[in-house]
């Protein structure tokens, strides 16, 4: 990656934060630290990987995004916004009755959510299928999940895991936001998953693990991974049951890839940052002012 | 149409409805078997999905197909349907305005040997729940099979209430079913009995016989949908005969029984005299259907006693 294209995405991953603490701080109250643990994976995905269109927010030729972890729904809207999927005034709307910006995200409220997610472990889970119909209807696109380190207790989280891989959903590309944090304290003693790269492995995923704020290294296992799928070239797949593909002469899917992503709860809020409380917090607008003044210097 | 296995029923009526519409797909979680759909997945092996022993993804899965333009239907026990995957079904699925199909089979004491832990009584009151969801219980072979086509093109959430095993055919071949429609099977002035599902309209036919050769006349509704409710149809004969027995395989609470409480206390038909034959608060037992039918007190001999009761206690009723 050149510098101009890496300050580009520094840009726009500082701007996904920054929306994201003044929407939530012109309210007050909002999950502020896993939205922006994921700013600069947003900031990857929207202004460098996926394939989306804002004048057209269900085009079926555009990659799909899950956002399992719903409750970081506003730094996915800040993201959104500045593709112009809304205008930039909805921001303000968060959490007010009647807006197309819920706490957790909504498919049929905000343009450019694909589903549906709150309830934890759902998204993963309608993740899969998502990229089972894709493949059915033989498009070449790409369905990202995003899910949390503590939305990782959920069983269902490992019932889509097994899912996927026997399935060989390899157009599934998952991150886990592993900011070591959830509402009751730090996952290592709340509910200690570790290690996630060997659980992953064991279910049958391609894994990786990297620092979730390096915007080159996201990139790059993003890239990587897609390398590994063979193109579908607007083809149907012929063999698309996993059984079949097994015995298939052609080369079978690959895996589906888990990218872990080590990240800092609350990340560049001077407020917040590595505090467990950041989860769903209170904060005045001057506090949130400050916050962005700070991100600028 | 003679007896059937109405599970039978059900996957023929989906393969044929998979051959008219690509978009149609079957989700299942290790039951294939057991709903019958073994033959689709033969026929279409690439539309039909066995997520293993996980009902909770079943459904996550079904609501990502239906996010992309399929119309999934799910189905495993009703007691995992209701219970189990609840959340999932809610969710990802009706909040997400995504029309998954879910078919809860082996409802109440159809369940049989698999006993008590297997047995859902309160399927329908958790699903009733659900805004804006359609609810049905066939009877009969011929009502399942019109009636899975409408849950296919209703594009809403659906909770099919599926008994699996073999029934006779109440209605004619060609008969034609609605959504929220019930079907009226027999006139009569005294009392009308609503009836459930593929146990409770044969066990009301036979107790309306009984009534009659004892000089009641019964008006039998088959209710089959709980969900919306055919209340033009219910109201007409509650308002005809004054006196209304529900029979359900299921709680009294939060079912038909419950539904049709609601509907009463709540308009012109107040006054009415309502007793609902169903189960009393209690939890499933093992035993034989039959067994089972006389234990939890939902017989043909139970409605008819019910409806005796009622028509005998009539003239203390206040007129409506």
């Amino acid at each position: 990656m050149n510098s101009m294209e890496l300050s580009r995405l520094e840009e726009a991953a500082k701007e996904i934060r920054k929306k994201t603490i003044d929407m939530i701080g012109f309210l007050g109250v909002g999950h502020i630290g896993g939205a922006l643990s994921i700013a600069d994976l947003l900031a990857v995905l929207y202004f460098r990987e996926m394939k989306v269109d804002p004048a057209q927010p269900r085009w079926p030729e555009r990659d799909r995004l899950v956002l399992s972890k719903g409750h970081a729904g506003p730094a996915l809207y800040s993201a959104l916004a500045m593709k112009g999927f809304f205008p930039e005034e909805w921001l303000h709307t968060l959490n007010k009755g009647g807006t197309n910006l819920p706490s957790h995200c909504d498919r049929n409220k905000t343009p450019g959510i694909d589903m549906t997610t709150g309830s934890l472990g759902q998204g993963i889970s309608a993740a899969c299928g998502i990229a089972l119909a894709n493949r059915m209807d033989g498009r070449d696109v790409f369905t990202y999940a995003i899910i949390g380190d503590g939305e990782s207790n959920e069983g269902q989280v490992w019932e889509a895991a097994m899912f996927t891989a026997h399935n060989r959903l390899d157009r599934l590309i998952a991150f886990t936001d592993c900011n070591k944090m959830q509402i009751d304290g730090v996952t290592s003693e709340i509910m200690n998953l570790e290690s996630f790269e060997a659980k992953w492995a064991a279910f049958g995923w391609e894994v990786e693990r990297i620092d979730g704020h390096d915007l080159e290294a996201i990139a790059s296992v993003i890239e990587n991974a897609r390398a590994r799928v063979r193109p579908r070239a607007g083809a149907k797949e012929r063999n698309s049951a996993s059984a079949s593909a097994e015995h298939s002469t052609e080369r079978p899917p690959t895996r589906p890839t888990m990218i872990i992503l080590d990240t800092i709860k609350g990340k560049g809020a001077e407020f917040c940052e590595g505090q467990v409380g950041s989860h769903n917090m209170n904060f005045d607008y001057e506090t949130a002012k400050k916050a962005i003044a700070a991100l600028d210097r | 149409m003679a007896a059937k296995e109405m599970r039978a029923v059900y996957a023929e009526t989906l393969l044929e409805l998979a051959k008219e519409d690509p978009r149609i797909v079957v989700v299942e979680a290790d039951l294939m078997k057991a709903t019958g759909t073994t033959p689709f997945k033969t026929a279409f092996p690439e539309r039909a999905f066995d997520v293993g022993v996980a009902e909770a993804n079943m459904l996550g899965v079904a609501a990502g197909l239906a996010a992309e333009g399929k119309i999934p239907f799910a189905a495993t026990f009703g007691c995992f349907a209701s219970r189990r995957a609840f959340d999932q079904f809610f969710m990802s699925g009706a909040y997400a305005r995504l029309p998954v199909k879910l078919v809860g089979t082996d409802p109440g004491i159809s369940a049989a040997f698999n006993g008590g832990t297997h047995m859902p009584f309160e399927d329908i009151g958790i699903m009733r729940m659900v805004p804006g969801i359609d609810i049905v219980e066939p009877s009969d072979p011929v009502s399942l099979q019109a009636l899975v086509r409408k849950l296919a093109a209703s594009g809403k959430v659906g909770y099919l209430r599926l008994h699996r095993k073999a029934v006779d055919a109440i209605y004619p071949e060609g008969e034609t079913f609605e959504l929220g429609k019930g079907k009226l099977l027999r006139e009569g002035k005294d009392i009308v009995i609503i009836a459930l599902g593929a146990i409770m309209v044969p066990e009301a036919i036979e107790a309306a016989q009984r009534l009659k050769s004892e000089g009641i006349e019964a008006a039998v509704i088959d209710a089959i949908s709980v969900k919306p409710l055919d209340t033009g149809l219910i109201s007409e004969w509650i308002g005809k005969t004054g006196a209304v027995v529900t029979a359900e395989n299921h709680q009294k609470m939060g079912g038909l029984g419950s539904a049709l409480a609601e509907l009463i206390a709540e308009s012109e038909l107040q006054g009415c005299r309502l007793t609902r034959i169903g189960v009393a608060d209690e939890f499933g037992e093992v035993g034989t259907q039959d067994w089972l039918k006389k234990r939890f007190g939902l017989s043909a001999e139970d409605i008819a006693a019910a409806a005796r009761s009622l028509v005998a206690g009539k003239g203390k009723r206040k007129q409506i």
